[in-house]
Parts: structure tokens; sequence; C-alpha cells
């Protein structure tokens, strides 16, 4: 089956440095991949053009869109893509701030893409809203509240439900937990796994922590200086790193 | 001094920009054109863009009116018609019925526009984004996508916080089933006279320096939710001078006992009336 | 009974009239005439030329009669005026290095080709106040120098600095036809040329603001004023028929080179950068304000974060010009009790609504 999203050849430089260098990655419906790095490893540079908003220098992006259509993220025009970027995929931020409106109230951020594609009954829209935001468990009595005095943690599953809620196939993640209290994280991890599964969506999640990436993914890609140096089923590659680099990254993380 | 400027004071080459600007914005109903606006004897923000599109137009037999909040005789309305009458000559009036172009700064006379009528608009701020998102690269983007979610947005936030849509004015609208459009500062109440009007509606914006239209017979459909649709103001008592209901009053502060009347704004729809009851 | 008020024309009328007798001031004082505003106010004339993007001292000294010393309204008149006047074309650029020279410094370099010529500045007077000033007096005799050589002998420092490399070269001109702010409405993200067009006519306490604010950390740029040059420059005018250039007269100006941050990278070895600025008149502070301000907005070009206000092109030069600033701003004195009456019926809706629910809670 063609992968949902194809990427060939990737390759970024910003002056003397490639902060990635031909990299391929595919990600097939309803799998979480994980991708692990460093800081500097070029991984969220990896993943701006795995989403369109940044240009290569040089490689692919091909994505299967709802109709089966295979299409290059390079030959569609900006207008099809903010189109994708509104419905077909999401973008959780690392820094909510950035991916939420935080003058406007919870249930407008949910409800946005929803008014965006022509939904106009207020009352079924706010229902909607009260539902995602009850599957990504923020209490009902929040939803005019705007995310300016939610807490971290919150603020992450709203932007959480503000993608969701159009049931994207793809959903990037850039380091979706950073910042966050610990048992903050384990709860988000926990909404991110069972929602990717409830709802079959593909998820390619950028961090930094292999704990993270064992919880969610189904398979890891580790980057090192802009190259992928390993990819594989996450439980084998972690457990059994074949590549030197990912046996060092694996011995250095704590024991719990 | 007259003699010194040329007919309704812009030279002929301004006024073909003009009327080149004004024809894309006929063929696109609703849509922002960018025109050169040019320095005007009056400061920008007072008018300039709807005197340039009515100079643009006017021709020696046109007979021109000029309202301000629905007045004839406000300051400005007056300023604007001695500009006219001094720089073109034009015969001027104050009776909507006698007028062939009707330049107006927030308000829609109360009598129904006829065909071969032009209403030309005073516009401060073409954009109605432009207060959810101030940069014009991003809402030109916006609007050639059809990107309008976040006007709604606007009015689902009013709805959560008031309970009601609190646009009261400005309130923007949808041209032609594709722009979305500000009908320029007049109040909503003035909004279903725009809809499949016989006149011709033209609007300037001076100072930023945009052009729109809405051709004869246009539908224009005022922005809001099946569950709550759009309404306008209703005034519980009638125009204390002619008797008038459902035109929009003007709130007149009688003495500081909280003395107050309301009369039309409109004031030769309420001239009118008061003649024909004589 | 309330009889519907008429009479606004008789009364806009009444207020030219006293307009006018207060514009004159007190009958027994001298009255002012344009050549003493065109000579003792030489500088305000020069900001009006400046901003009202006209070179012409009389009509802006008569401008500023009329507005009453009100730099803006006097802006405005001449603006105005500017737009009844036909065009025949465009001058062949200005050639600054001709300059004759009225005052020549710079900041980069203690002693160069030409020497720093102070001329006429406030720059190292005590501000003050001098009282004999407000009796009529003559001033003492200048000096008089020995006349200058030839243009030749006073090169720009950026040329200087250009024939070792050192300074990125300025734009070629090409012969693309050159953008023209006053043709076309500025379509963002625009062209340096629209930027310094805009720029030139702006008002000078805002960019002055906006340079200063590049100096304090809000977009730093590490200027040094290369040269600052002011004097007379020729203007010249091809005509069609003849296919070389006339000269039409002489107008003075001010010009300031900054150099700028350098940059450089693996491929390019490090060059200092350029802003721009250039008035009628002599302004030193705008020129050099809005110099400070056309580096800043190059910081995109130049791959530098867009961080400040001084960077961010559509905030600058959307606000820039005082006639459309105050045009918005004093617009609110024209009367809005139409909205004002729609805000004031729903406020007291939801009041009743509000009071309604309170009752019916008790």
């Amino acid at each position: 089956m063609t992968p949902l999203l194809s990427a060939h050849g990737l390759t970024k430089t910003y002056g003397p440095r490639k902060a990635c260098d031909g990299v391929d990655i595919d990600v097939t419906e309803g799998e979480v991949l994980a991708i692990v790095g460093e800081s500097g490893s070029g991984k969220s540079t990896l993943l701006s053009m795995l989403a369109g908003e940044l240009a290569p220098d040089s490689g692919e992006v091909r994505y299967r869109d709802r109709e089966g259509r295979v299409r290059s993220l390079g030959e569609i025009g900006p207008a099809e893509l903010r189109a994708l970027a509104r419905t077909d995929w999401g973008f959780v931020r690392q820094d909510a701030a950035q991916g939420l409106r935080m003058a406007v109230s919870a249930g407008g951020n949910v409800g946005e893409r929803l008014m965006g594609l022509g939904q106009r009954h207020y009352g079924n829209i706010r229902a909607q809203a009260l539902d995602w935001l009850d599957r990504v468990e923020i209490a009902a009595d929040r939803i005019d509240d705007p995310p300016t005095c939610f807490s971290g943690g919150m603020r992450q599953r709203l932007q959480i439900a503000r993608n969701l809620v159009t049931a994207p196939g793809l959903v990037l993640m850039d380091e979706p937990t950073s910042g966050l209290d610990v048992s903050v994280q384990a709860r988000l991890l926990d909404l991110i796994r069972r929602l990717s599964g409830e709802l079959g969506l593909a998820v390619v999640i950028v961090t930094h922590d292999l704990a993270v990436a064992r919880l969610l993914s189904h398979r890891i890609a580790v980057m090192r200086a802009g190259k992928v140096v390993e990819t594989g089923l996450t439980d084998q590659v972690l457990d059994d790193p074949a590549d030197a680099y990912t046996q060092l990254l694996v011995s250095s993380v704590l024991a719990a | 001094m007259s003699e010194a400027y040329n007919f309704a004071y812009l030279d002929e080459g301004t006024k073909r920009m003009i009327r080149r600007a004004l024809l894309k914005a006929v063929a696109v109903p609703g849509y922002q054109v960018p025109f050169a606006s040019r320095e005007m004897p009056m400061p920008y923000g007072w008018g300039t863009g709807g005197v340039q599109v009515t100079a643009a137009i006017l021709g020696r037999s046109d007979v021109l009116k000029v309202i301000d909040q629905g007045a004839d005789d406000t300051t400005n309305a007056v300023s604007i018609r001695r500009f006219f009458a001094k720089t073109a000559g034009v015969a001027t009036t104050t009776r909507t019925t006698e007028a062939t172009v009707i330049q107006t700064r927030h308000r829609i006379p109360e009598t129904p526009l006829t065909e071969g009528q032009t209403l030309v608009y005073q516009v401060p701020i073409p954009e109605p984004l432009r207060f959810l998102e101030p940069r014009e690269t991003e809402t030109r983007q916006m609007h050639a996508l059809a990107e309008y979610g976040l006007m709604h947005v606007k009015l689902y936030e009013d709805i959560s916080r008031h309970g009601h849509i609190a646009t009261t004015y400005a309130y923007p609208v949808e041209v032609a089933g594709r722009y979305v459009m500000d009908p320029s500062p007049t109040p909503k109440f003035d909004n279903p006279k725009m809809d499949d009007c016989p006149a011709l509606q033209l609007f300037g914006a001076g100072r930023e320096r945009r052009i729109y239209a809405v051709p004869p017979y246009t539908k224009v459909r005022s922005l809001d939710f099946e569950d709550h649709p759009f309404r306008v103001q209703t005034f519980t008592e009638p125009c204390a001078l002619c008797g008038a209901r459902g035109h929009y009053l003007d709130e007149v502060v009688t003495d500081d006992a909280g003395g107050r009347m309301f009369i039309c704004s409109d004031t030769d729809a309420c001239e009118t009336r008061r003649e024909d009851a004589r | 009974m309330y009889v519907a008020v008429k009479g606004g024309e008789a009364a806009i009328d009444n207020a030219h009239r006293l307009l006018a007798e207060v514009r004159r001031g007190d009958p027994a004082v001298p009255e002012l005439t344009v050549a003493q505003i065109r000579e003792q106010m030489a500088l305000l004339v020069d900001r009006v030329m400046a901003e009202g993007s006209l070179n012409d001292p009389d009509l802006a000294a008569l401008a500023l009669k009329q507005a009453r010393g009100d730099v803006v309204e006097a802006v405005f008149l001449v603006r105005a005026f500017r737009t009844t006047l036909p065009r025949f074309g465009a001058s062949v650029p200005l050639d600054t290095g001709a300059m004759a020279l009225r005052r020549r410094v710079s900041a980069t370099f203690k002693d160069l080709p030409g020497g720093q010529v102070l001329g006429p500045t406030f720059d190292y007077t005590h501000r003050l106040v001098d009282f004999a000033l407000a009796e009529e007096g003559a001033p003492e005799t200048a000096a008089e120098a020995e006349p200058r050589e030839d243009a030749a002998a006073t090169p720009r420092v950026t040329d200087l600095l250009g024939r070792d490399g050192l300074i990125e070269p300025s734009p070629l001109d090409d012969g693309t036809p050159l953008p023209d702010i006053t043709r076309e409405p500025v379509d963002y993200p625009c062209e340096r040329a629209t930027r310094l067009q805009a720029l030139a006519r702006g008002d000078e306490g805002f960019i002055l603001a906006l340079g200063y604010s590049t100096q304090r950390g809000y977009g730093r740029t590490h200027p040094f004023v290369g040269e600052i040059r002011v004097g007379t420059v020729e203007v010249e005018f091809v005509p069609e028929e003849l296919g070389f250039p006339v000269p039409l007269g002489t107008v003075q100006v001010t010009e300031c080179q900054m150099v700028n941050q350098f940059k450089g990278s693996r491929a390019v070895p490090p060059q200092f950068t350029r802003g721009y600025g250039l008035v009628f008149g002599q302004s030193e502070r705008k020129a050099m304000a809005m110099a400070l301000v056309d580096r800043a907005l190059r910081a995109g070009e130049l791959g530098e974060p867009l961080a400040s206000p001084a960077q961010d092109q559509e905030f600058v030069l959307a606000h820039c010009d005082s006639l459309q600033a105050t045009g918005f701003v004093e617009h609110l004195k024209l009367p809005h009790y139409v909205d004002f009456q729609a805000e004031l019926e729903l406020v007291r809706r939801l009041r009743a609504e509000f009071e309604a629910g309170r009752e019916a809670a008790e």
C-alpha cells in the first residue's frame, strides 16, 4: 500500500551547515513514527519540510490525499497547501501559543476549522467543541475561557482538539511534551496514544526523549547531524540498536 | 477659482485611472481593488475616497446629493457638496428622489433607490478582517482563498460572550456568494437595503487606497449563524417629528434630566413625510 | 419644541472667517511676509518641502503662513497643490557626488580627502537661549574660506570604502522602470525604492523614533555615519527631442550614508552594509533617521531575524505618512452618532437582559 507520506532525499542547507542531508522517510496510514535525536540533529527542520512549511533545497515530499491521489508538496500551490493544513493535516506545535489563538475562547479555537469548512450552526459547532474538549479531558465549563488561563498541559490538549476536529489523516507533533511536568506528560502521552489508536491517525512525533518514543511509536528514526542513522520498529531499535550512535543514545538514558 | 481646476477637480488621467479601478470592482463584486489615491483638498479619513469616486463618475447633467449620518446639512456633507458645486458646477439637491449620484457617509437613504442612481459610500477601513488580522499580506491571501473561518470565529465569540452577535455597524456581508465585504460603518439596520438593490453601489477608501463595488441586483447577505440569524435594530418609538416607523432614528438629548427624543436620521425622508402629511 | 437644527453652511462660513482673523493675530503686530518665513524659518520650510514632496521654498513658506505654523497642515497644503501639477517626466538621477558642498562630515574617518566641513550647524552650539535675538540686530559677518576645488577632490566615503570592496556596492541601475508611490498603490512586501520613497516624505518624528529604537536594541544595525552631505545639486532632464540632458536648476538636499553591520558568508567575504537617506533642504535629523530605518527594513533581504517594529515593512510604511495619520486620527471629530446609537441600543439591551437574568435568579 502506498505510504501516506513519503519523503526522498530531503536536504536543507544553512550556509555551510547541512541541517538535513538526504533524508528518506515514509509514514503509513495509522502508524506512529517517532523521529528522535539530540538538539541540532535536524529533526525539527525535517518536520517543517514534511509539513510543507519549509521548502527543501533538494528532495521531494509526497502525500496521498483523501481521494487516493499522490501529490508532491513542491508542486501544489499555496492555496491547496493551506487547505490541506486545515483539513487533512494537523500540526501540534511545541509552544502551544503558536498553535492556538490565545485571545479566542477554547470553543472558538476548536470550532474554527469547522467554520472554515462552512459549518454555520452555532449550536452544532459548540456541541462538537464540547465533545472534543471532553475527549481531551478539558472540563466543559472551560469552553468559553481563552487559553491564556490554561495550564501548559491543558493548552497542549486544546491544541490537539483543535487539530483533530476535522479528522485529519496525519498529525505532526513537535516535542509536544516539552516543558510539562512528568505526570502531565504522562497524561498527555496516554491521550495521544488513545486517540491515535481510536481514530487510526498517522502521527509523526519529533522528540529528544526516548521514553516518549517507546511509549507512543510503532517505528522510530534516529537522526544525527542531519542524517537518519537508523530506522526500524521502536522496540527492536531501542532494545537492540545496530548503529553506534543509537547505542550511545540508548545507553545514556538514565534508568527510570 | 473654479476656472483653474478641471471639471470636478481631478485631471482626466486620474479620472480614467479611477474608472478603470471601478470597472474592475464592478466585474468582481465585493473585491477590494487597489488604486493610486490622490491627495485631495480635504484630509484623508474625511471622505477623500468617496470624493475621488464621485469626481471620476460625475457628468455635467448629474444631480448630486451628499449626506453624512443621513443628514444633508451636517458640516462634512455641506463641505463636500460645496466642493463639487465649486469645482464641477453640477446641480445639487437634498431630495433623494431627484439625485442621480448620492455620496454618503454612514447611512443608506430610507427612500428606496432606483435604477440609474449611484450610491457612493465613504469607507474608512475597507478590510473586514483588519481587526482580526492586521497584516495586509495575510488578509489578501484569506480573500483569495475564501478563508473566512476567522470572521465566523469572531461572531461565535460574540454569541458565547454576549448571547448576541455584537457587531452593530460595519456588519460584514457576503457579496454574490464569494467575497466578504465591509459595507462601511453604516448601521446594520441598513444592510438589507444593499441586497438586490436597483442602484449601483460604489465604495471608496482614499487613505487605504481601495475601491470596491456591488453591481445592481446583486445578492448581499449579512453573515450569521443558522440558529442566530441576522436581525436589524428596532426602535420602540416612532419619529417624534414625522411619525415614521421603520426608519433609523437619532437620539437627541433634550435636557440634563434624562429627557430624550428620537427623530429620523434621514432628514430628507423625514421632511418629505412631514410635507406629504400637510 | 425641538426643531431639527439647520445652519451648517452658515456655521462653516463663520468658522472660516474667524480662522482668518485669528491667523492674522494682533493687527498692531506687523504681518509676517512669505520672504521672512522663507529666510528666517528656513529649516521649517525645508521640512514642509521634504514631507510635502515638492521643492518650492516660497510655496512652502506661504503654506506655513496659511497654516498658522502647523507643520502637518502646511504639508497638507503643499501635497494637495502638488496633486494638481502636471508631470512631464523624471529627472536624471541626482549626482550627489558632484554636490556644491555647504557641509560635509564623516564619523568613520578622522580626516579624509575634502576634509570635514562643518558648515552652518547647531551641532556645537551651547543651547543657551540668546536673549539678544529678541531684539533686531545684524549678526557677525562669517569668515570666508578659499573656494573649494572641484568636486572630484571630495570623493564619497562609500566610494573610498567601495574601492577596497569593504562595503556592499550600491544597487545597480539596470534601467528597469522604478515604482512610483504617487502613481501606484503600495503592495506589500515592497522593494527598496518604494520604501525609500515612502520614508522620504514620511513624518520626521515617527521615523526619528523608529531610528532611535534600533539604536536601543529594537533591531540593532551597528550604524556609523559614513558621510553627511548638505549642498546643492543640479537637476537634469533629458527631453525626448534633444536626447541629451539639460539642466533645469538646482535643489538643496541633505544626503546621509550610514555604514552598518557587516555581513559575510563562506562564499562571500564580509562587507559593511548600507543605509541611505535623502531629503530636500538641510534636514540632517530626517536624513539620518531615514538611513537607520532604511537599513532596518532591509533585515529580511540580509538574512537577519525580523523582531522589531522598525524592521516591519507594513508597520513602518503604513503609518509613516503624517497626512494619512492625522486625517484618520482627527476624523474621529466627525459625527459618529449613527453608529454610536447602534452601540447604545445593544448595550441597553444587554443590560436589560442582565437585569432580567438577575431578577429571575432571585
